[in-house]
């Protein structure tokens, strides 16, 4: 099909309305949703999970599936109304004029099919292209998404490449037919921070090069700063502010988008002077909205008999900005410019002695190099932990920061006692717990080393009422001599983590993914932990339970004078919690130092480079920037000398080649501040701070 | 707000197989015991595996010389497990013919019926019975020399016929056994094993192939059709039609076919006959005696039919299954969002994946079809491999028994292999690294 010439806006929506359709009833998933994109411009679609996002943009490529319907409004592409259009219509500008990139890279591939012959299918289909064609212009664009190597990377199959590779292939794939109209639906959701910068860089820069409109759905408002010109807001299916990103961010006009703002890490919250502001209350299903306003219930301005009233609320302008739409009742009344109420400052937890020590830990995997016939082919060695030493005291929070593979999850699994250390040793009060696994470990041990899990959908069992799971961990811990007096610890359990006694009776699937953390934080101090290592904890939550569930976590450690590992890829929320930083890299702690230490110079160039790839959401932020080439490095094959040398941007400043023939030396930098770093004093001191906060 | 990660896409693929002797069961197997959850062992060092596992390996993977050779390896190991398994099941079978009971049967069948126990421990022992089990067992598998025993006019052996002389005894061979290609010789049909097991093996593999050419691709195209749309009324019909075909047992679905379509009296054949549409009084023949050595499409298609719509329900659910959870996948939206037409959706995006899991199944149906040819060469009177293996059984026919149950070891074994081979072929993600 030859492309449409047009210069009207690209995708208009108006007032557009989606509905699934169950047995028992309609369910709104959608409802009076507005957006215009332009020609060449980004717009961002904010918002939390199950508020209709990725709705919107199924329901601009029309499809919805069986139970999804438009009920109202319409859709136009280029002046054209999709609701009129026929399947071939559709047929033809899907993938030609309208292409999607997706969450998951390796699901949206073909598991079956080389990577090539799914690139070349798109010209082959819109633009008739013959093979040969079709097979240079995926050539060109595999070179243009900077892929090494394009000939053998049309020749794999999905599964033989890195995460970040297969999004560069989805990418790819979607710029194939050169668009008019990209919809990017969480595009890097699935990747590292590091991996993601590059992903994100590329969008923008293929955007620019080939004029593309983008619709960029994400919840993470630093990155829709980073790539949109526009924003979106949406809470529970509908929008609720759209405008320019420079009025949302500075300007914002509606109280959901303030109390989003307030409640994640941007630099200068901390957590005892400057807390997180947790949204209260839970996000309404959508069968279950409130009467008026959406927001209302959890809303700081609600007012009542005028946000419940029983009548839909209207997008409204606000006067003076290019635009800027909000829908609140109230926005003209309420004062913007009032800064947060400080909510009651709480007392830093004094650090107490040193709990647990590492001292030298090493822990190596063999792996038989050919594992279907075991012994044949010669063992490999991975060292999934190299000479990792440090000490942790009572009610300290030590981060551990690093990408998949850096060896943090291993490091969790020997200190639970799920993995023994190849060597070294862990001290947990001068006692060496580095060789006895879980199963031998007494009770007190093993109730006093806790771990808080990543996904609390997967980590309760999914037949035990939630009070009967804690009972459950108490008899394990031998905490109380009755079940009465057990039952009575529970309830004091809830109550520690703020749920209501009620729950005990619960099932897990009545409870939602910030409750679920909950009560995996009780089942974790049960024993009368003294070391919780929480992986990831709250990275699978919405950002406004995030804020309560950290807020939880430190207010119990502050109360229990627990050890606090905090295991993360989230440097915002790790800036704000931890006292002291651990970063890894394969294996290696590159940094370790206080919070102040790790988070301005001098860095280690992996510190630097992380730092610049967190996307903040704050425009008053300037960040340097630093796009790391390549891929990690596989542990199986590390590459000589330093870890980091393959992806280094400093390398050059260390003569005689040394980074690529020795692993550096621990060097303490500061009082507590070491990094294994070859650069010279001088270097580092030349090095300037990744973010700075604009002069107000 | 992580979207849950689906496991590895391979493990929604279970093979229907024998898990133990499966090669993706194995795979799994050592997959877990290593620290890597991928089955691909090029991966990177999965110790700190998250949920995004996969995720930073790097572009490795084994050069085609190497997989040849692997793949050699692989087969090679798998022949050897074969061997043993084999051994070990015609052992038990070895075992339980050879059962006193049994023997003593076998004595009073062959000599006469009011024989003494002294007479029968003669007999027993004059004709090589009363030997240890493990002996015998060597024997028949000719890796120990047939056993000899002196009679008044001669000497008896295995591995000779009747009683000969001294010198006769001495030239032939001492080891006789399957191993030699000596399979022994049946006391009810008084002829040499290998030769009825070939002729019988013969008329039921001619059997098995046409059913197989009808199963199949029948199976497939209306599991394929019915699982492109879960839920449409195509589906719906279709996949009450494969419940009722895998619901109704050959001797059900064999008397109904043999009473509508067969018969000069009932069903449609008097009525065709009438119209003058068929020439002979019945539409197909109810029995398929004639078609061992003439077969066609009158005389054979019964048989073939009763025994592929039984195996076809069965495949085409399991095709069903993999086509709609295909159909579900996120690369189908993305191929759909792509602008690809729905025909060449399901040709060419679901297809193989989709049949990567009713290919495991289709091969564990040749130990079913055995089992089937049991019912209906019975009840089409067409003499192959189960009509042999009820009169073998009936007749306490011991070393016609063995054969037929080493042929069925051997078949279900390389159907297994066949499997297991077709499953990495098809399957891209696992490949033997």
């Amino acid at each position: 099909m030859a492309k449409l010439d047009y210069d009207g806006p690209i995708l208009e929506i108006d007032e557009l309305s989606i509905s699934f359709f169950t047995r028992l009833r309609e369910i709104p998933a959608v409802m009076d949703f507005s957006v215009t994109v332009q020609p060449g411009e980004a717009v961002g679609l904010v918002g939390e999970s199950g508020c209709g996002k990725s709705t919107v943009a199924l329901g601009v490529m029309r499809d919805l599936g069986k139970n999804g319907r438009i009920v109202g409004g319409s859709i136009k592409f280029k002046g054209r109304d999709m609701g009129q259009m026929t399947d071939e219509e559709l047929r033809d500008i899907r993938g030609s004029e309208i292409a999607m990139i997706y969450q998951e890279p390796m699901a949206s591939l073909n598991p079956a099919m080389k990577i090539g012959k799914q690139l070349m299918e798109v010209p082959m289909i819109h633009q008739g292209a013959s093979e040969k064609e079709a097979y240079d212009r995926a050539l060109q664009v595999v070179t243009d998404v900077k892929l090494p190597d394009p000939k053998r990377i049309l020749e794999s199959f999905p599964h033989q490449l890195s995460g970040g590779q297969q999004q560069r292939i989805v990418i790819a794939m979607a710029l194939m037919s050169e668009p008019s109209l990209l919809i990017l639906d969480e595009p890097t959701t699935a990747l590292d921070v590091t991996v993601e910068a590059a992903v994100v860089e590329l969008v923008k820069e293929l955007g620019k090069k080939y004029g593309t409109s983008m619709l960029f759905i994400s919840h993470n408002l630093g990155l829709v700063l980073e790539t949109c010109d526009r924003i979106c807001v949406m809470y529970s299916g509908e929008a609720v502010e759209t405008g320019s990103i420079e009025d949302v961010f500075d300007k914002m006009q509606h109280p959901y988008t303030q109390a989003l703002f307030r409640s994640i890490p941007l630099p200068g919250a901390d957590k005892n002077s400057r807390p997180l502001k947790a949204i209260p209350g839970n996000f309404p299903l959508p069968h279950e909205r409130p009467l008026g306003c959406n927001f209302g219930p959890r809303c700081d301005y609600f007012e009542d008999g005028r946000c419940n009233q029983n009548i839909s609320i209207p997008m409204e302008a606000i006067a003076g900005d290019d635009r800027h739409w909000s829908r609140c009742l109230k926005f003209k009344e309420i004062d913007w410019d009032v800064p947060m109420e400080v909510i009651a400052q709480k007392e830093k937890g004094e650090v107490g002695d040193v709990v647990l020590k590492m001292d030298n830990l090493k822990k190596y995997y063999e792996v038989a190099a050919n594992a279907l016939f075991g012994g044949v082919g010669e063992k490999k060695v991975v060292k999934a932990n190299e000479t990792l030493s440090f000490e942790a005291r009572e009610s300290e929070t030590l981060a551990i920061v690093g990408e998949s593979g850096c060896g943090k999850s291993t490091f969790a699994k020997v200190l639970m006692g799920l993995e023994t250390a190849t060597d070294g040793q862990i001290l947990l009060d001068n006692r060496n717990i580095e060789q006895v696994p879980i199963e031998v470990r007494d009770a007190k041990t093993v109730g006093e080393v806790q771990m808080v899990f990543q996904n609390p959908f997967d980590t309760l069992n999914p037949s035990m009422t939630v009070g009967r799971q804690i009972m459950r961990a108490l008899e394990i811990f031998g905490v109380g001599d009755s079940d009465a007096a057990r039952k009575q610890r529970m309830l004091e359990l809830l109550d520690l983590v703020k749920l209501p006694r009620a729950f005990a009776d619960r099932m897990p699937r009545q409870l939602s993914g910030g409750q679920k953390q909950r009560v995996g934080i009780a089942r974790a101090f049960a024993g009368g932990a003294r070391i919780v290592v929480a992986d990831e904890p709250v990275s699978a939550l919405d950002v406004s339970v995030q804020a309560a569930v950290t807020d939880l976590l430190m207010e119990i450690q502050r109360e229990e004078k627990t050890t606090l590992l905090f295991i993360s890829h989230d440097l915002s929320i790790v800036r704000y919690l931890s006292d002291r930083v651990m970063v890894m890299y394969l294996g290696h702690v590159v940094e370790l130092g206080s919070t102040d230490q790790v988070f301005s110079p001098p860095y280690h160039p992996y510190t630097e480079a992380l730092l610049s790839a967190v996307p903040i959401a704050d425009t008053s932020v300037e960040k340097q920037h630093i796009v790391l080439e390549g891929d990690i490095p596989s542990a199986m094959n590390p590459p000589p000398g330093c870890p980091f040398q393959t992806r280094c941007r400093w390398k050059d400043k260390v003569p005689g080649g040394l980074c690529e023939k020795e692993v550096p030396p621990v060097r303490m930098l500061d009082e507590g501040h070491q990094v294994k770093c070859h650069l010279s004093d001088e270097v580092l001191e030349q090095m300037t701070p990744v973010i700075k906060v604009a002069a107000e | 707000m992580h979207t849950l990660t689906r496991g590895a896409p391979s493990c929604l693929y279970e093979p229907q197989g024998v898990a133990g002797v499966s090669f993706a069961a194995h795979f799994r197997g050592d997959a877990q015991k290593s620290p890597f959850k991928t089955p691909h062992i090029g991966a990177r060092a999965g110790p700190c595996t998250g949920t995004k596992q996969n995720k930073d390996r790097p572009y490795q993977g084994p050069d085609r010389e190497q997989q040849g050779v692997l793949m050699g390896l692989f087969i090679l190991r798998r022949t050897g497990v074969m061997v043993l398994t084999a051994l070990c099941l015609t052992f038990v079978v070895f075992f339980l013919t050879n059962l006193y009971p049994n023997l003593e049967k076998l004595a009073k069948t062959q000599g006469n019926f009011r024989m003494s126990e002294e007479a029968v421990q003669s007999w027993l022992e004059s004709n090589g019975y009363a030997q240890p089990m493990l002996s015998k067992y060597g024997q028949w598998l000719g890796v120990v020399p047939g056993w000899t025993f002196e009679v008044d006019d001669g000497i008896k052996g295995r591995c000779f016929n009747g009683t000969v002389s001294a010198e006769e005894a001495a030239q032939a061979p001492r080891l006789c056994g399957i191993l030699q290609g000596d399979w022994g010789y049946s006391t009810v049909f008084k002829e040499d094993v290998s030769g009825i097991i070939a002729v019988r093996l013969g008329n039921t593999g001619y059997l098995m192939f046409w059913v197989l050419v009808l199963m199949v691709p029948s199976a497939l195209i209306v599991g394929v059709l019915a699982g492109m749309r879960e839920g449409s009324p195509l589906d719906r019909s279709l996949s009450t039609f494969s419940i009722l075909t895998t619901a109704t047992p050959e001797y059900v679905s064999g008397v109904i076919f043999i009473a509508v379509l067969a018969s000069s009296k009932f069903g449609i054949s008097p009525i065709l006959y009438e119209w003058g549409w068929i020439e002979s009084k019945t539409l197909f023949k109810g029995t398929a005696t004639s078609a061992m050595k003439d077969p066609n499409f009158s005389n054979f298609f019964l048989p073939v039919l009763t025994i592929s719509l039984y195996g076809m329900g069965y495949i085409a659910r399991m095709t069903r299954a993999s086509m709609t959870e295909v159909m579900a996948a996120q690369y189908i939206r993305t191929a759909r969002l792509k602008g690809v037409s729905f025909h060449n959706i399901v040709l060419k995006h679901a297809l193989r994946n989709a049949l990567i899991a009713p290919f495991t199944v289709i091969m564990l149906q040749f130990p079913w079809l055995l089992n089937g040819v049991v019912i209906v060469e019975t009840l089409f009177n067409y003499k192959g491999f189960g009509w042999v293996l009820v009169s073998a059984a009936g007749n306490n026919d011991i070393e016609l028994l063995l054969a037929v149950s080493v042929v069925s070891v051997i078949v279900v074994l390389v159907t297994q292999l066949i499997s297991d081979i077709g499953y990495v072929y098809l399957n891209p993600r696992i490949r033997i690294s």
